[in-house]
């Protein structure tokens, strides 16, 4: 996907340098590429198909083209409502999840008798379902496009998301363990055959308020500190909701024995919070507190066990996985045999067998794809999820609010946080939490609310990149005038 | 606030680097640990993967693979039951494989490198035609024989074993241990249905995983008597020479007496060599070995194949099922000189003298085959996956000339008389010569006797067609007259149905 970045210097990112700001949507860019991903897609179900049935049926193309037909539908809503949007992101999330999709339904294959294999219908298995979530996700980011036609918008609500997200977070942890625990892990609401997982939607809103809170709170925090040992520590009063968002990372952590989420959120609210302040001190803070809490975590794990029992033992699997290979560290062992059976080159789409890895189509998907496309094609992969990254971080460098830089930069982080902490986790880098990989793994919510995420980077990178328009309506001024403001905050102050 | 979205920008660049670089140790530095670790059950299904090929007797197909529709495609199973267990081993997906399953796992796999002509057209031509088939030597008669007349033995023995050869080219004709086991329960997909029969198996105190015929090792008794007359017959005793004998006689310096069977046997102070044999008289054969000395004895029996650990029995030359060393034993005393005593125990095939029924069929092979012993061999034949070609043909091969055609003569005539007049009568045949030994072998004070029988039987012109070895573990009083009635069956059923020949 680095040719998403090929076409000659962006006039606009030219525009910038040189003071003046030129208009190109570069949205026939984006068709294109999208075109070109759904073309690999395709291919890899051809391939698929191939390794897996001895045949590619007449048929191959029909998941690529039901999904090239949603993108589609979303690139025109992109051209109509957003139409100085990145064109790379929608290409790179649509081949990522394209591929999710394929490597679902060649798991699908795999498991099915070899004399049905054929006649697997599209939207049947975990694949045809992810196929129906990815067409109702890309609707849901279509209609967030179209209601949300300024990303400021949503800071009106932001109390109200702040509200809504600790309640989605803590929702798991106090409805009983039968509809809200699965192996081991209460992070589901399942009513019959339906569950989410509102901790996805969560990170949204939560981002949202974090954001509309500390451009509210930003000078408080960076200027009105008392130096101490180095180090630039905020007044109490200030602090406050560090440490209650402190706090729900770790009730996260004890009631819903999930370390993954805990930091997530935390790496989120820090990193918002350095942005925002541009002290280094946060971030000092935020690990002190983060390695201390994990050693704690760890201690305590390994003296009274408890709650902290999961993490302990999580941890003990991180630092030998096979000390205990048939059983507690099953999965991780399995998750690294797999990469490793993969090797540089893999074993080709439907080559190998991702049935035998546990999990293969949640948290190891990673591991299930890497045994085909092995290092260069995972090594493909993650510069996918780095370009999305950097495109989210690029889009907040180039927006002119502060609400947006923090709302941009926040969920382009949190993004790649994600991708590093699971597939940190099963290559066994770092301990393993379980998480979904963002567009890859099954599951309905994680693909929503990952969609609704790259909505908003859609809507603010396209506020970025809009020529300015300033009340004499000018295509193109000098930059450097007076920010808009957001709703409710104060100007942005230029610190000397 | 540009600067530390650039900064967090750099961060993420960092966070994917170190993923990167640990995608890269797992995927290419340990890469082929990984592959090949005992955890990785991809090894296996790989394996099963590919139709392994057949393993055959007489035509019939004994071990073959059907496909499934679980994630390993193939399924072991053994049409012939317990009846081959021995020969043919097990293919288990979790446990070590055994028998010619293991000797010949690579070409029935498909992987050997002889294979690679049929795997580069199998990749021209699309087929998936699977591996090699090996085609045994056994005569699905004998085999069938050995194994009904070992478990219905007339003289409720629960262990025993029993083989026999072509003398004149070493191909195994029948191969039996008793009690056997039904392979295929081992071969199960389900690996704690697998483990379970497994550990069933290993815990039965009848030890039926055991393979008696080769690798495991009882006092021979009288069968040794053999090895004892072929060494007399070396050093200037003919077959009709008196030798001492007597109801009962005492070695030197010790005091417990040898006596013979009964007390109808060589009562008179001397006998000759043929009657010493033919009517399996200890005190003679006491005598004779100490007169004749440790060393001699202790030569002649090697010189037979005694303390060979190395033979192997499947393909000639190659890898095949491993075989016990059949032992002459310790006969000093502990200042180094030799125990009288023990080598007069000894020379009837007791004291410390232990013999695998193999090395019992390969001696009376070699009388049997003018004193040449061949190499024993299970494979007779490599056949490519499609059939159409042969990779490897036995060719039979002489192991080592224990004695010479005069001294094989003298035996054969020897045992002939046993056969014909003397223990072995049950083993006759009509319409053939057989010659024999049984032997009854001492286990322990308070156990039943071992029953043996070692034989040949020898066509209308003289040329050798089957030897045999038969043993009765703990069969008690009769034991030897049963082994020489089954042994004279299987080599019958061989005559008739020659296997692999």
């Amino acid at each position: 996907m680095t040719v998403a970045a090929t076409p000659a210097p962006s006039p606009a990112i030219a525009g910038e340098q040189s003071g003046v700001r030129l208009a190109r949507s570069r949205r026939n860019a984006e068709l294109s590429l999208l075109l070109l991903a759904m073309v690999l897609v395709a291919a890899y179900g051809a391939t698929v198909e191939a390794n897996l049935l001895d045949t590619v049926t007449p048929d191959f193309w029909m998941p690529a083209a039901a999904l090239g037909a949603v993108f589609l539908g979303l690139h025109l809503v992109i051209r109509f409502l957003a139409p100085f949007a990145d064109p790379a992101l929608l290409p790179a999330v649509a081949l990522l999840n394209g591929l999710g999709v394929g490597f679902l339904r060649r798991f699908d294959l795999g498991e099915a008798p070899v004399d049905d294999r054929e006649s697997l219908a599209i939207f049947a298995g975990v694949g045809g379902r992810q196929l129906a979530w990815t067409l109702g996700a890309v609707i849901l980011a279509a209609a967030l496009l179209a209601i949300m036609r300024d990303h400021r918008s949503v800071s009106r609500y932001a109390y109200t998301l702040g509200l809504g997200g600790i309640v989605l977070v803590m929702l798991p942890a106090v409805l009983p363990a039968s509809i809200s625990e699965r192996n081991g892990a209460k992070l589901w609401i399942q009513v019959g055959s339906i569950s989410i997982q509102p901790g996805e939607f969560a990170k949204l809103a939560l981002l949202v308020f974090f954001a509309y809170y500390l451009v509210r709170k930003r000078e408080v925090l960076s200027l009105a500190s008392r130096r101490f040992l180095g180090v630039d520590f905020p007044r109490g009063r200030d602090l406050g909701p560090v440490v209650v968002v402190w706090l729900i990372s770790l009730l996260v952590l004890v009631f819903e024995k999930d370390l993954g989420t805990s930091l997530l959120y935390f790496g989120m609210f820090v990193v918002t919070l350095y942005i925002a302040t541009e002290r280094v001190s946060w971030l000092l803070i935020g690990l002190v507190l983060f390695f201390g809490g994990a050693y704690l975590a760890y201690f305590l794990g390994s003296t009274i066990g408890g709650p902290f029992a999961n993490f302990y033992v999580r941890a003990e699997i991180w630092l030998d996985p096979f000390a205990d290979p048939t059983d507690k560290g099953y999965q991780l062992v399995q998750g690294l045999l797999a990469l490793g059976t993969g090797g540089l080159f893999g074993a080709g789409p439907g080559g190998g067998q991702p049935e035998i890895l546990p999990e293969v189509e949640n948290d190891f998907i990673f591991a299930g794809i890497g045994e085909e496309i092995g290092l260069f094609g995972l090594s493909a992969l993650l510069v996918v999820y780095l370009l999305i990254v950097e495109r989210g971080l690029r889009a907040a460098l180039a927006v002119r609010d502060s609400f947006g830089k923090l709302l941009a930069g926040g969920l382009a982080f949190t993004l790649g946080l994600q991708v590093f902490v699971i597939v940190g986790g099963i290559s066994g880098l770092i301990p393993l939490t379980g998480q979904t990989t963002p567009f890859l793994s099954a599951g309905g919510s994680s693909l929503m609310a990952n969609w609704l995420l790259i909505a908003v980077l859609l809507r603010v990178s396209d506020g970025a990149r809009r020529p300015v328009t300033g009340s004499g309506g000018k295509a193109a001024r000098p930059s450097g005038g007076p920010p808009e403001q957001l709703h409710g905050a104060p100007t942005e102050v230029i610190k000397p | 606030m540009n600067a530390p979205l650039r900064r967090v920008g750099v961060v993420v660049m960092v966070l994917f680097g170190l993923l990167f670089a640990n995608l890269n140790w797992i995927q290419a530095y340990k890469a082929d640990e990984y592959r090949t670790s005992d955890y990785n059950g991809r090894v296996q299904v790989a394996e099963y993967d590919h139709k392994r090929g057949n393993i055959e007797a007489g035509g019939t197909a004994l071990a073959t693979s059907k496909a499934t529709n679980g994630t390993l495609k193939f399924l072991r199973t053994y049409p012939g039951g317990a009846k081959y267990a021995h020969v043919l081993g097990y293919k288990p997906v979790n446990l070590a494989d055994q028998g010619i399953e293991r000797v010949e796992n690579d070409f029935l796999a498909g992987t050997s490198d002889t294979l690679i002509g049929d795997r580069l057209k199998d990749m021209f031509t699309g087929d998936d035609t699977g591996g090699g088939n090996v085609l045994l030597t056994l005569s699905k008669r004998a085999q069938d024989v050995a194994y009904d007349q070992l478990r219905n033995n007339q003289v409720g023995a629960k262990r025993g074993a029993a083989i026999a050869i072509d003398p004149s080219t070493g191909a195994v004709q029948a191969l039996v241990s008793m009690p056997s086991f039904d392979p295929s329960p081992l071969a199960s997909h389900n690996g704690n249905e697998a483990a379970a029969a497994f550990n069933k198996l290993e815990q039965d105190p009848d030890g039926p995983l055991k393979n008696r015929a080769l690798s495991e090792t009882l006092p021979p008794g009288s069968t040794f008597k053999i090895v004892v007359a072929a060494a007399a017959l070396e050093n200037g005793i003919g077959k009709t020479t008196q030798i001492p004998a007597g109801p009962s006689w005492t070695p030197p310096t010790s005091g417990s007496p040898i006596r013979n069977a009964d007390p109808s046997i060589c009562p008179n102070p001397q006998v000759s060599l043929l009657d010493a044999v033919t009517y399996s008289c200890n005190t003679g054969f006491a005598q004779l070995g100490v007169q004749l000395g440790a060393d001699t004895l202790k030569e002649k029996a090697r010189q037979f194949g005694f303390e060979q650990d190395d033979l192997t029995v499947g393909q000639l030359g190659e890898d095949g099922l491993p075989t016990a060393a059949s032992r002459t034993g310790d006969m000093q005393n502990p200042d180094g000189s030799t125990d009288p005593a023990a080598l007069a125990q000894s020379s009837i095939g007791q004291n410390n003298v232990r013999m695998t029924p193999l090395q019992g069929a390969l001696i009376a092979a070699a009388v049997a085959n003018d004193g040449k012993q061949q190499r024993p061999y299970l494979v007779r034949q490599l056949l490519a996956p499609d059939r159409t070609t042969s990779y490897y043909t036995a060719k039979s091969r002489e192991l080592r000339q224990p004695v010479s055609p005069q001294v094989a003569a003298d035996l054969r005539e020897m045992m002939v008389g046993v056969v014909q007049k003397g223990t072995g009568r049950k083993a006759a045949i009509s319409g053939y010569t057989v010659g024999g030994k049984t032997g009854t072998a001492q286990s322990a004070p308070d156990r039943p006797d071992h029953g043996w029988f070692v034989g040949f039987a020898l066509d209308k012109n003289g040329k050798p067609v089957s030897a045999v070895c038969v043993m009765l573990e703990q069969a008690g009083s009769g034991g030897s007259a049963e082994a020489a009635r089954i042994g004279g069956q299987i080599m019958r059923a061989a005559i008739a149905d020659p296997g692999g020949r």
